[in-house]
C-alpha cells in the first residue's frame, strides 16, 4: 500500500536521449502530494518528455521514476491506473459524443457498462457538458474539447493528474475555462503537474514552479520567488532624446539597483543588450520595491532634465525569467510569444498605462469555479 | 450531486480482470468503438461501400461492351472476381486512415496511458475492418448477381473463395497498420491512395495480363491482386486469364502464399512501430 508520506511524483537522475540528443540530463524533482506543480520552460526543453515519461508513454532509460509510490518501470500497469493524463492535443475521438468517449475510457478503466455510464454522466454535469453530451466532439468549441479531455482524464479520480501544455492553442475564453476547472480540482486535493510555456499560467495555478532547460532543473520556486530573482517589478522609460538613454539608464540603475549585487550585474548585461534599446529609446530596470517608485523615477529624471514619453511598472516577463536564469532566451520563447502576445510586453502598454500593471493575457476572474 | 460512483472499487480491491480477459474485454470494447462510428456516421460507411459498386457498375456497363475476355467467357463474370480484390486491397487506405488518425490526434497516446491491454487498439481495429470487409464484399457479389454473374462451383469452392479474399485482407489489414504508424500523418494516407491504382491495373483485376505489353504482364501475372483474382475465379468457376505461366498455373497456392508473406513481414513490423511509440 503507499504510504502516505509518499511524494506523489519522485524523479530522480532521469536521463533521456534521442541518439546524440540529449532530452532530459539527469533532473530531479519532487511534487508533494495535493500541491499543484508547474513545469516552466521554452520549447525543446524537454517539459513533454519528461510528463510523457511519467504517464508511462515513454521508456525510462537511466534514473528512478515513481509515480504515487509506484515505479513505473516495473508496475507501469499500476501507475496507469491511478493517473490522469491530458496530452498537448484533445485526445477524443471526434465523430462520438462527448458521453460515448467518456464512456468508451470507463470501460478501457474496467469499471463495466453501468459505471462507466454513470461516471460519464457525472463528469459532463461536473463540466458543464450535460447538454452537448449527445452530440459529436466535432462540433465543440476548444475549450469545451478541452474539458471534455480533462473530463476524460478525470475517469478514476486519479491520485495524480499530468497536463500538458493544457491551454496551448486555447482562445483566452478556452484558457479560462480550463484553468477554472484546474482552480476546481485543487480544491479537491488532486495532485496536479502541469507544463506551460507560459509564466502567467504558472503563476495562476501553481503553488511551485520548477523551471527547466536543457533537460534540468534550472529553478525551483513560487512564482513570487522566481520573479524576484529576476529583480520583481521592472519600470519601463521611453525617453524622448535618445541621446540621453545611457545617461538615463545609469540614473535609474543607481536610484533602484544595488551596487555591486547581483541585479546591478544583470543590469548591466541588460544594458549592453537588449534592455536599453536605442532605436526605441526605452530603458527597463528592475524595481524591488514597487510602492512609489514611479514618483521617484519621475523626481530623478526632472531633477536631471531628462524627459520622458512614458513610465510605466509592470511584472517581469518570461522572457526576462529566462534571460536571468539561463542567460538566453530560446528562440522557441520568441515564438510562444507569437502564438500568445504576452501583455506584460511594453509595447501593449500605450500611453496613460503608467502604473498599471497588467493582469495577464486575460482579465479571467480569480478563484472562480 | 446524487451518490457518486465508486470508481476507485478497483483499486480498492485491486479486482481488475486477469490478462487473457482483460485483452478480450478491451478488444470487444475497441470494436465496438468502431461500431459506434459508423453508427454515428452512416454516410461514410455507406459511401465507402458504393464505392467498388460504383467500379463494378462502370466496368462492367461503360467498358464491358467493348472488352473481349482472352481466355473467352462473359466479361461481368471475369470483372467480380477482380473487383472483390480490388475492394480488399483498397482496404489498406481504411485501416491506414484509421491508425494515422488516432496517432495523430493523440487518442493513442491516451489509450496507452490507460491499464488496457496495449494491442486491443490493434485488435479491435481489425475486427472492425475484416468485417466491414465482409459487408463489402456481399455488397459487390450482390450487385454483381443483379449484374449478370454468377458461380459455378460447388458451395465449399465459394467460401474458399471468400476465405482467401479475406486473407488478403488481412495482410492489407497489418500492412495498413505497420503504414500508418510509419507515416503517421493522415494527408500522407493520399499518396497511399493514388498509389494503389497502377498496381491495381498491373494485375489481372480488370484485363488478362496476356493483353498488357510484354514485360508489363509479367510483373502482373505477379501481382498478389493476380493471384487472389485468378485463384477467386477458379474456385468460382468463372472465366480466368489466358496465360499458362507458372504464376498462373499455381494461382491458388501464390493467393496463400503471398498474403501470408505479407502478414509475416508486416506484423512484427507493426508491433515493433507499436512498442517504438515509447521509445
Amino acid at each position: 500500500m503507499v504510504e502516505r508520506g509518499d511524494p506523489a511524483v519522485l524523479v530522480a537522475g532521469l536521463r533521456k536521449s534521442y541518439g546524440t540528443k540529449r532530452a532530459l540530463d539527469g533532473l530531479d524533482m519532487t511534487v508533494a502530494r495535493g500541491t499543484v506543480h508547474a513545469i516552466l520552460g521554452p520549447n525543446g526543453a524537454g517539459k513533454s518528455t519528461l510528463v510523457r515519461t511519467l504517464a508511462t508513454l515513454l521508456r525510462v532509460q537511466e534514473g528512478r521514476v515513481e509515480v504515487d509510490g509506484i515505479d513505473v518501470v516495473t508496475r507501469p500497469r499500476d501507475v496507469r491506473r491511478r493517473i490522469g493524463l491530458l496530452g498537448q492535443h484533445a485526445a477524443l475521438d471526434e465523430e462520438l459524443s462527448g458521453r460515448q468517449n467518456l464512456e468508451l475510457f470507463g470501460r478501457l478503466h474496467h469499471l463495466g457498462g453501468r459505471r462507466a455510464a454513470a461516471r460519464a454522466d457525472e463528469l459532463l454535469e461536473r463540466f458543464g457538458l450535460s447538454d452537448a453530451g449527445g452530440r459529436p466532439v466535432s462540433g465543440y468549441s476548444g475549450g469545451m474539447r478541452r474539458r471534455l479531455d480533462l473530463a476524460a482524464s478525470l475517469i478514476v479520480d486519479p491520485g495524480v493528474l499530468f497536463l500538458d501544455e493544457p491551454t496551448t492553442g486555447l482562445d483566452p475564453r478556452g484558457r479560462t475555462e480550463v484553468w477554472e476547472s484546474v482552480h476546481s480540482l485543487v480544491g479537491g486535493g488532486t495532485t496536479v503537474l502541469l507544463t506551460t510555456q507560459y509564466l502567467e499560467e504558472a503563476d495562476r495555478l501553481a503553488d511551485l514552479i520548477s523551471v527547466i532547460d536543457g533537460g534540468r532543473v534550472i529553478a525551483e520556486g513560487t512564482a513570487d520567488r522566481l520573479k524576484t530573482m529576476v529583480g520583481g517589478d521592472r519600470l519601463d522609460v521611453i525617453v524622448t532624446d535618445p541621446a540621453r538613454l545611457a545617461e538615463a539608464a545609469e540614473l535609474l540603475a543607481r536610484l533602484f539597483g544595488h551596487p555591486g549585487g547581483p541585479d546591478l550585474d544583470q543590469l548591466v548585461k541588460f544594458d549592453h543588450s537588449r534592455e536599453a534599446d536605442t532605436r526605441s529609446g526605452r530603458v527597463s530596470v528592475p524595481v524591488a520595491d514597487r510602492r512609489g517608485a514611479l514618483a521617484r523615477a519621475v523626481r530623478a529624471l526632472d531633477g536631471a532634465g531628462i524627459e520622458a514619453d512614458d513610465l510605466a511598472l509592470r511584472r517581469p516577463t518570461l522572457d526576462e525569467v529566462f534571460l536571468h536564469l539561463t542567460g538566453t532566451t530560446g528562440a522557441d520563447v520568441d515564438g510562444a510569444a507569437g502564438v500568445l502576445p504576452d501583455p506584460d510586453a511594453p509595447a501593449d502598454s500605450g500611453p496613460g498605462a503608467a502604473g498599471n500593471v497588467p493582469t495577464g493575457p486575460v482579465g479571467a476572474p480569480q478563484g472562480s469555479g | 450531486m446524487a451518490r457518486m460512483t465508486d470508481v476507485r472499487e478497483d483499486r480498492a480491491h485491486e479486482e481488475t480482470p486477469g490478462d487473457a480477459a482483460r485483452w478480450v474485454i478491451d478488444s470487444w470494447t475497441m470494436t465496438r468503438r468502431e461500431f459506434a462510428r459508423w453508427a454515428r456516421n452512416p454516410a461514410g460507411v455507406l459511401l465507402a461501400l458504393f464505392f467498388p459498386v460504383m467500379m463494378l457498375v462502370m466496368f462492367a456497363l461503360f467498358l464491358g461492351g467493348s472488352m473481349t475476355v482472352a481466355g473467352g467467357g462473359d466479361y461481368t463474370e471475369f470483372l467480380v472476381p477482380g473487383l472483390l480484390v480490388l475492394t480488399m486491397a483498397f482496404g489498406l487506405e481504411g485501416t491506414m486512415t484509421a491508425i494515422t488518425r488516432d496517432l495523430g490526434r493523440g487518442v493513442l497516446d491516451r489509450f496507452r496511458s490507460l491499464p488496457m491491454a496495449p494491442t486491443a487498439v490493434l485488435v479491435g481495429r481489425g475486427i472492425a475492418d475484416l468485417l466491414e470487409s465482409v459487408v463489402a464484399l456481399l455488397i459487390v457479389l450482390a450487385v454483381g448477381f443483379a449484374l449478370g454473374w454468377r458461380w459455378h462451383g460447388t458451395l465449399s469452392a465459394a467460401l474458399g473463395a471468400v476465405g482467401l479474399l479475406l486473407l488478403l485482407r488481412a495482410a492489407m489489414l497489418a500492412c495498413g497498420i505497420w503504414l500508418g504508424l510509419v507515416v503517421g500523418r493522415p494527408e500522407l494516407v493520399m499518396a497511399v491512395q493514388i498509389l494503389v491504382w497502377p498496381v491495381a491495373f498491373t494485375s489481372s483485376a480488370f484485363a488478362s495480363p496476356e493483353s498488357m505489353p510484354g514485360w508489363l504482364g509479367a510483373v502482373a501475372e505477379w501481382n498478389p491482386m493476380s493471384a487472389t483474382a485468378t485463384a477467386v475465379r477458379d474456385l468460382f468457376g468463372n472465366p480466368g486469364v489466358a496465360g499458362t505461366s507458372w504464376a498462373a498455373e499455381h494461382a491458388l497456392f501464390l493467393a496463400v502464399l503471398w498474403p501470408v508473406l505479407l502478414l509475416v513481414v508486416a506484423c512484427p513490423m507493426a508491433a515493433g512501430r507499436f512498442r517504438s511509440l515509447s521509445r
